[in-house]
């Protein structure tokens, strides 16, 4: 069996635990939903549109970071119930592709998410955007796969500590935050039509190609640790 | 027969040994897990004629502990242990509860790190022999949430070298049904009773056909008939050389001895983290 059918046979998995549980899509749902809701009840944003457009791209990118940090704990909570982990230390796959296969369903779950999120966020907000609307399909997807890749990585990092749900966020934020800086700065200069968000695409790219190589070749270290 | 030195313990158990007539009991007559026991090497000649007739290389070390300690902060879990397992060993680590014997597994199978000593499986570290060897803990290393056979089918192609996806559940079914488990049987495994969740976990673990079978208590959930089918399963399983030609081992711990007799080529014995005592059986 090839690395891509191995990744498969794990993304495969964990697609099936999560349609039978769906214990992160509804935690992940019911957040994002929460904060949206939430924030847009604070102030008027009709009576506001620039200034509405100007934030909404961190709104949006703040909601989704915190909904996914509920996500990641719980997909390597998993793996720790019957010990399950310890039957992958053993096992003669490639120890990476457990990670891809996670970070990928992790990243379909987040965009799962982002596609409910995204109609009911641009009604509530009465968004409009100003710029190259296409582009968001790239910074949304690429965003995304900033957070869960990094996410995915620290949650494996952190299971073996007594307080996963505190140090997950600790590590992950201030590492983070090149790329939160990227996608919200890139989402903005869609919204608003100000600026070209091409430079943070690329910054957004730099980043994810660097974060996922590094997570991938240390994945390893990470599941053989004691 | 036996050789003693005060520097440290080696047991040499090899698969030509069992042949031997009598039953031989080795106990520490001095400081446990200091001592050095060592058994008379068999010629030469013995192993050639031997491995011609098993086509098992019987010189091979399944396991080789050198002085292995394990160390929980203070709570000192292995106290130097020394022993060597040749390959195609059948043993049975009998000791009282907190005596060591699953930390000693895990050391083994790469899941702990001992504090100090080295451990080696075929040779090498055992970190290196991921796929040689599997280890069924009190745990099911199972997900709850899906059924035996997408659990071992799973589970299965992690180990498998290119079979297609019929194939791997077909492998899959087969190994649940050697166990007494119904393939068909649409229940998730957290649904399951404690013994189908033991027997479970045992297809789980021959799936991978490893050289090294490492067995935590695999019996202490299951009435006696199903606890014999297992054992009639595990002998079955061990009597079998491995597809690279070596002999399978198997190192299992109990508090059912008796239960376990057949299996046991050799009983080992730990106490408070020592080695006590080796016992040579005819399985």
């Amino acid at each position: 069996m090839n690395y891509a059918q191995q990744v498969l046979t794990h993304l495969r998995k964990d697609l099936r635990l999560e349609w039978r549980t769906k214990d992160s899509i509804n935690g992940m749902l019911f957040f994002a939903l929460l904060v949206v809701v939430v924030l847009a009840m604070a102030f008027d944003p009709a009576s506001y549109p620039t200034m509405t457009r100007q934030i909404s791209g961190g709104l949006l990118w703040v909601a989704l970071l915190f909904a996914a940090m509920t996500a990641l704990n719980q997909s390597w909570a998993r793996e720790t119930n019957n010990n399950v982990l310890d039957a992958h230390r053993l096992s003669a796959a490639p120890a990476s592709a457990l990670f891809v296969g996670k970070a990928l369903a992790n990243f379909l779950f987040v965009m799962a998410v982002e596609v409910v999120l995204a109609p009911i966020f641009t009604v509530f907000y009465n968004l409009q955007p100003l710029g190259e609307t296409w582009k968001l399909l790239i910074i949304l997807p690429l965003g995304t796969w900033a957070l869960v890749v990094n996410g995915t990585f620290f949650a494996a990092l952190s299971l073996r500590s007594r307080n996963r749900e505190t140090l997950l966020p600790l590590v992950l934020l201030p590492i983070s935050m090149p790329a939160l800086l990227a996608m919200i700065q890139a989402t903005t200069a869609i919204l608003t039509g100000e600026f070209e968000p091409t430079l943070w695409i690329k910054v957004l790219v730099a980043y994810v190609i660097v974060f996922t190589t590094a997570c991938v070749l240390l994945f390893q270290t990470i599941l053989s640790a004691d | 027969m036996y050789h003693r030195t005060p520097e440290f313990a080696t047991f040499f158990l090899r698969n030509v040994h069992s042949g031997l007539d009598e039953e031989t009991r080795i106990t520490g007559g001095c400081e446990p897990g200091f001592y050095t026991l060592r058994k008379a090497m068999p010629t030469k000649n013995d192993l050639q004629t031997q491995a011609t007739a098993t086509t098992i290389d019987l010189t091979a070390p399944a396991v080789e502990l050198n002085r292995v300690s394990r160390l929980y902060g203070s709570f000192v879990a292995l106290r130097e242990i020394t022993v060597m397992l040749a390959a195609g060993s059948s043993v049975v680590m009998l000791g009282e509860n907190g005596a060591g014997k699953s930390t000693l597994l895990k050391v083994i199978a790469g899941l702990a790190s001992p504090s100090y000593g080295t451990v080696s499986v075929f040779g090498e570290d055992t970190r290196d022999q991921r796929g040689r060897v599997a280890y069924m803990s009190h745990s099911t290393m199972l997900y709850d949430e899906l059924t035996g056979l997408e659990n071992l089918t799973y589970f299965g192609s992690l180990h498998s070298d290119g079979a297609s996806r019929r194939g791997l559940q077909q492998r899959a079914a087969e190994a649940l049904i050697e166990v007494g488990l119904e393939p068909s049987n649409t229940r998730r495994v957290g649904e399951y009773s404690q013994g189908m969740r033991q027997r479970a976990s045992l297809a789980r673990v021959l799936l991978s056909e490893p050289d090294l079978l490492l067995l935590d208590e695999p019996f202490s959930n299951l009435d006696v008939g199903s606890a014999q089918s297992m054992i009639a399963r595990l002998l079955d399983y061990v009597a079998q050389p491995s597809s690279s030609g070596l002999a399978r081992t198997l190192l299992l711990t109990t508090h059912q001895a008796e239960l376990a007799r057949p299996l046991a080529q050799s009983t080992l014995t730990l106490s408070g983290g020592r080695l006590v005592s080796l016992i040579e059986t005819a399985a």
